[in-house]
């Protein structure tokens, strides 16, 4: 394991500390060492609130900013964070217009987030929750309550985050982060394995030569393994379940393909050639396209492709201003 | 009739935590077969707090169980912290001002703790996880005890349901969690979560077994 860390337990903790040193006008610590706050003067809104295992940066905390996330909970790597960190983003985060906490489907998250509402509704906290399910590989379209959110995430916190900054109420945030999180398509391919520092051995393997296609962001199982060819085929495989999924063509789009930690961003913006290729063949029209490491799995090789199909309501959202570590516009 | 002063809180709850931080590694070598290799080193992180945080005091039964399901939830994340939490949180709701549990009381304990965590979690019997442990032992404790056993002989079937469930996770194949990646060759494998869930209930057993008084005529 070639890794730049002290002692594997602690690297949570000692990242944080680091994201705290480096940007002290986006970040501002709490009483919670697991969670994090924006820096910066907020106005009387809605708070947005989101949080997740630690592995996938940018992601979560990379997304808290101006026009953004207000506070996020921190979990150990690839681990949701506890209750406690959720309860504590909210109150960091509430101006006492309701919080919107949008997260990810995952059984941890769930839980953790399900018991901290209670928590905080106590404390007479407004709580309400869009839960990202885009990863199409993940479950069936008429079984959509069981699919996993990966990217499509960021497109919640942008549209939700957007709407908040501009003053929208708690039912109407709510209204649009879940409006965006449904616009979106998601899918990943693996390329190699990743390690969490205090395992020290590879989570799962991927032989070389070979590619899983709709692998999670945490080695989840795929729709299938296949031969690794070249970045015009791998565009294709990964297109066609995503535009299958939902009627994009004829649509206006944001295309967002994120890198899971390990794979050059030269190779990424190769990739999108590609899709953008199949996109136009589609008679899809892309109107703004992200390329970069937006979310990512530690040091796996490999991408995930999301598409979102826009309207006239989503797109001023998905453009509106935001200043953040992982998105600046 | 046999009873259990819940006065004896702090001391059953330090046998559980005893239990947890003497099988840390173990715990994490069965995790580490199917899963992340992390369920030792989180769970004796969560007990080995609360441990901490009882030392020296003399608690009741219900609040040491509440304390243990606060630290758990607070420094645990992923699931293994809502679940445990809510089930400890349940079986401390559930004989909040009793001064003593007959073998009824202490099986409506057991039952609000499962039903808690079932009301935040939807995994299932079968999963491959704590609750093929936790369901058996919990039918087999309330079905002594209402066939009409004493307090030591419903004991007793609750360390053997928590065994025999245990170890039906052998062979089942993963449902949820991070095994759940491995399908078929999650098989031939114990759960971590009913592992450490098996340990608990047996240390529970014991140590009730031992504070078991007969209560006056």
């Amino acid at each position: 394991m070639q890794r730049i860390i002290n002692d594997p337990d602690n690297v949570v903790d000692d990242a944080v500390r680091g994201y705290l040193r480096a940007s002290p006008s986006l970040y501002a610590a709490t009483d919670h060492p697991r969670v994090l706050k924006y820096a910066g003067e907020t106005p009387d809104k809605v708070g947005v609130v989101t949080g997740g295992g630690s592995g996938h940066e940018p992601a979560f905390l990379g997304y808290v900013g101006e026009g953004l996330c207000d506070a996020v909970a921190i979990g150990e790597i690839f681990s949701s964070p506890t209750a406690d960190a959720f309860l504590d983003a909210f109150r960091a985060a509430d101006r006492g217009r309701g919080v919107a906490c949008l997260y990810g489907n995952y059984a941890g998250d769930n839980m953790n987030v399900k018991m901290a509402r209670q928590m905080a509704e106590m404390e007479g906290i407004d709580v309400k929750t869009v839960i990202a399910r885009d990863d199409v590989a993940s479950a069936p379209a008429d079984q959509r309550d069981k699919r996993r959110g990966v990217a499509g995430e960021i497109m919640m916190w942008k549209v939700g985050g957007a709407a908040a900054a501009r003053g929208d109420d708690l039912a109407e945030v709510i209204r649009l982060a879940q409006k965006a999180v449904d616009a979106c398509s998601s899918i990943g391919i693996g390329l190699s394995s990743c390690t969490i520092p205090a395992n020290g051995k590879p989570n799962f393997s991927i032989e070389p030569g070979h590619m899983e296609l709709g692998i999670g962001h945490h080695g989840e199982p795929g729709i299938e393994v296949a031969p690794l060819t070249d970045a015009t085929s791998i565009a294709g495989s990964m297109c066609d379940p995503v535009l299958a999924d939902q009627d994009f063509a004829g649509s206006d789009v944001a295309v967002l393909v994120s890198g899971l930690g390990a794979t050059p961003n030269m190779e990424l913006n190769l990739l999108y050639a590609h899709i953008a290729d199949h996109l136009e063949a589609e008679n899809i029209t892309v109107h703004r396209a992200d390329i970069g490491n937006y979310f990512t799995s530690l040091e796996m090789m490999g991408a995930t492709l999301t598409v979102m199909k826009l309207d006239d309501e989503l797109k001023p959202l998905v453009d509106a201003p935001a200043r953040s570590l992982a998105i600046t516009r | 009739m046999q009873y259990l002063d819940t006065s004896h809180g702090t001391d059953i709850l330090e046998a559980l935590v005893d239990v947890i931080l003497e099988n840390r590694n173990y715990l994490s070598e069965v995790d580490g077969a199917i899963g992340d290799g992390d369920h030792g080193i989180n769970m004796a992180k969560g007990f080995r707090l609360c441990g901490e945080s009882i030392q020296g005091q003399s608690l009741g039964f219900s609040k040491a169980l509440g304390t243990l399901a606060t630290t758990l939830m607070g420094s645990i994340g992923g699931s293994m912290g809502p679940l445990y939490g809510s089930l400890f949180l349940g079986m401390s709701n559930a004989i909040k001002e009793r001064d003593a549990l007959d073998v009824r009381a202490f099986g409506d304990m057991l039952t609000g703790g499962l039903t808690a965590l079932q009301g935040i979690s939807d995994a299932q019997v079968g999963d491959k996880c704590l609750l093929d442990t936790l369901v058996p032992a919990v039918d087999d404790y309330r079905r002594a005890a209402e066939s009409g056993e004493d307090f030591p002989a419903a004991l007793d079937a609750l360390r053997q349901g928590a065994e025999r469930g245990c170890e039906s996770t052998r062979e089942l194949e993963a449902r949820i969690g991070r095994a759940a990646r491995l399908g078929e060759r999650s098989r031939g494998h114990l759960d971590a979560g009913a592992v450490s869930c098996r340990l608990l209930l047996v240390r529970l057993a014991d140590s009730a077994e031992r504070h078991l008084e007969k209560a006056a005529a």
